[in-house]
């Protein structure tokens, strides 16, 4: 994986060091809260509703052993003992001190970590598929590709006040892990006829207006990546209404001038700076392509893998449950769930940090990787390690064997923290995933992704839940709307929204007819949760949440 | 006739914790909502809230909140307030165990 370059590591020092004079200007008084406020953001350092909040960026999710064991160290020396994992691979601390943040920026720096353009209105951390690299379905690993993006888009001085934040996401596989259709900018790796390239995707994105991205070039050619993403940027940045907060993103840009007007201009302001790229950085994304080199596989034997998976019922759920398809047949990527039941989707102790910072180092090359759906991937393993694997995650409480599944749910902050939230969305998850546990129903119901927000921002990707789950405030009460249908894959959908909302103790309840109406009506064992919503289409589904209104209809 | 107002505190994050504080009579700030002056005049609201702007190395975005008079004192209207007055619900950190110091 990418280690920092001089200029790199002297470039985040450098804005450490700033900051700790901000900090302390702040704290003297020399800087108002009104000159302080950008300052801090540009750090990544939010106020929430009870501390500070630190984000701290996990560029295209990928970490090394040492970096998250230094994400354990900042948990347990400077907040409370744990982090929560976000639905952009990122990692926040809930409880930082004000004057602890330098040091913290300190001791990220210190393994090639920083928490710069985490906020603002600037392009934020490119996000990317969490089994870049080891998916058997890929066609080049993305991450060079982010890493490219991220030098570029560091500190770019044409794109540090944009309209609005700007999120890009990149896949180097068909099957699309990375929801790019719901990014401002949406990068898919393709071949034709032997050379890689790029399918783009501009104007998706979630929130109040929630959009999927369109196609704006079918095939950009690799080497023009960097120009054509700041040509679009670019133009964005002109046009883009400043005037509107709600109407800033680049979606309402597309929706507003057309995909054909977008293409158009983007094509003009290529043509422009393309001159201005001489070749550079290609010769720069060779060098980080080097970085990315896969690492050296060897081949174990297998004999105590199949013991295990014959002998015990508990591995072998696990194994079927979490672990994916590898590039090679005795490899497996293993998704580490940070959704046991009860517990607070995304969060991990530092205790727990050490432990899958220690499987990474023995078994796993190394790598690790955070996931938009807040769990933790070991990429590279032998499957032949499989079996020890999952007895250490057993002894460190991460074994739950739930990925993909009902208790898999994707949930923001929300009102426990967030300082936007209008609703809680961390307990609706945990009682929902309780509930179904309680109701042993979880293997029985299959594959289906819940996903809740504690507001309209949509940081929990409600939208694209087969089941999403809005919390708002109604007159001073917690009120949640429910959406269905919704897909964040490669045939990306947004969610239709079922009907009035539901009151916090009516939301489990009615998560509950939900999966009975699905179980009844579902043709056999075989058919997903979304596969039978899309073959009955939402009226079976809404009548199970409104039966009052169905008894009213038949008297 | 004026509507009548609305009683309010005055809180903020505190600067160095981040932490929810509230504006009291004596001109301090208290982690203890029901510590807060209850504040039931439009006017005097103004100038409380002048003076909680004048405490930049203190309090940190300053507001006007909906409060009630409880029994120990004044306690939140709105969710988002009580929820500040205690912390989350899924983790014992925050008011609820740190003490409204």
């Amino acid at each position: 994986m990418y280690h920092y370059s001089d200029f790199d590591e002297a470039f985040v020092r450098t804005r450490v060091d700033q900051f700790r004079d901000q900090v302390a200007r702040r704290i003297d008084g020399s800087l108002t809260e009104d000159e302080f406020k950008p300052l801090r953001l540009m750090n990544g350092l939010y106020l929430q509703l009870h501390a500070y909040m630190l984000r701290v960026a996990i560029p295209y999710g990928t970490l090394n052993s040492r970096q998250m064991r230094q994400l354990a160290l900042i948990a347990a020396r400077w907040d409370k003992g744990y982090g929560h994992f976000t639905t952009r691979q990122n990692i926040q601390f809930n409880w930082p001190k004000l004057a602890d943040v330098p040091d913290i920026l300190d001791a990220l720096a210190d393994v090639d970590m920083h928490a710069i353009q985490t906020s603002g209105n600037t392009i934020r951390n490119v996000t990317a598929d969490h089994f870049a690299g080891a998916a058997a379905d890929e066609i080049a690993d993305p991450r060079p590709f982010a890493e490219l993006l991220r030098q570029w888009s560091t500190d770019h001085p044409e794109f540090q006040f944009l309209p609005r934040k700007f999120k890009i996401a990149i896949t180097g596989a068909a099957a699309d892990r990375a929801v790019i259709a719901a990014h401002d900018i949406g990068l898919q790796v393709i071949e034709r006829d032997g050379a890689l390239g790029f399918r783009v995707l501009v104007g998706g994105g979630l929130g109040r207006t929630p959009m999927i991205g369109k196609v704006v070039h079918d095939f950009l050619p690799q080497s023009d990546l960097l120009p054509y993403i700041e040509a679009i940027v670019s133009v964005w940045n002109l046009l883009g209404r400043r005037d509107n907060k709600y109407k800033a993103r680049i979606k309402i840009t597309v929706h507003e001038h057309g995909i054909d007007e977008i293409a158009r201009l983007a094509e003009q302001r290529f043509s422009e700076i393309r001159p201005g790229f001489s070749g550079v950085d290609q010769q720069v994304l060779r060098d980080i392509e080097a970085q990315f080199a896969a690492p050296d596989f060897e081949t174990k034997p297998m004999d105590c893998f199949h013991a295990a998976y014959d002998a015990d019922p508990v591995f072998r759920s696990w194994v079927d449950i979490n672990v994916s398809a590898h590039k090679r047949d005795d490899h497996a990527i293993v998704s580490i769930s940070l959704k046991k039941p009860g517990a607070t989707p995304g969060d991990a102790t530092a205790a727990q940090m050490d432990v899958m910072a220690a499987l990474a180092e023995g078994f796993g090359h190394d790598e690790l990787r955070i996931s938009h759906e807040q769990n933790v991937i070991l990429p590279h393993v032998a499957r032949a390690d499989l079996p020890a694997i999952h007895a250490a995650l057993k002894d460190a409480d991460l074994a739950s064997a739930n990925i993909g599944l009902i208790s898999d749910i994707i949930a923001c902050p929300g009102m426990d923290y967030c300082a936007l939230a209008t609703a809680r969305s961390i307990p609706v998850a945990q009682e929902i995933a309780t509930r179904f546990e309680e109701l042993k129903l979880e293997h029985e119901v299959g594959p289906l992704k819940i996903k809740i927000s504690g507001c309209i921002n949509a940081c929990g990707h409600h939208h694209v839940g087969h089941i999403g789950i809005l919390g708002l405030d109604r007159a001073g009460v917690e009120n949640y709307q429910i959406t269905l249908g919704g897909d964040g894959t490669e045939d990306a959908v947004i969610g239709t929204r079922a009907g009035p909302g539901f009151a916090y103790d009516e939301i489990v309840p009615a998560i509950e007819r939900l999966i009975q109406a699905y179980l009844g009506l579902r043709e056999d064992a075989s058919e997903t949760f979304l596969q039978t919503y899309r073959r009955t289409g939402i009226a079976p589904f809404k009548a199970a949440l409104y039966p009052e209104k169905e008894n009213a209809r038949a008297a | 006739m004026s509507r009548e107002y609305t009683p309010k505190v005055i809180t903020a994050n505190h600067l160095m914790l981040g932490d929810a504080i509230w504006l009291t009579e004596d001109d301090t700030w208290s982690r203890d909502i029901a510590r807060a002056e209850l504040l039931t005049d439009e006017a005097h609201a103004d100038m409380r809230m002048l003076f909680a702007k004048g405490q930049p190395q203190i309090a940190v975005g300053p507001y006007l909140a909906e409060a009630e008079q409880g029994a120990l004192g004044p306690v939140p209207v709105h969710l988002r307030e009580v929820f500040r007055t205690r912390g989350p619900s899924n983790r014992d950190h925050g008011k609820q165990v740190d003490g409204a110091i």
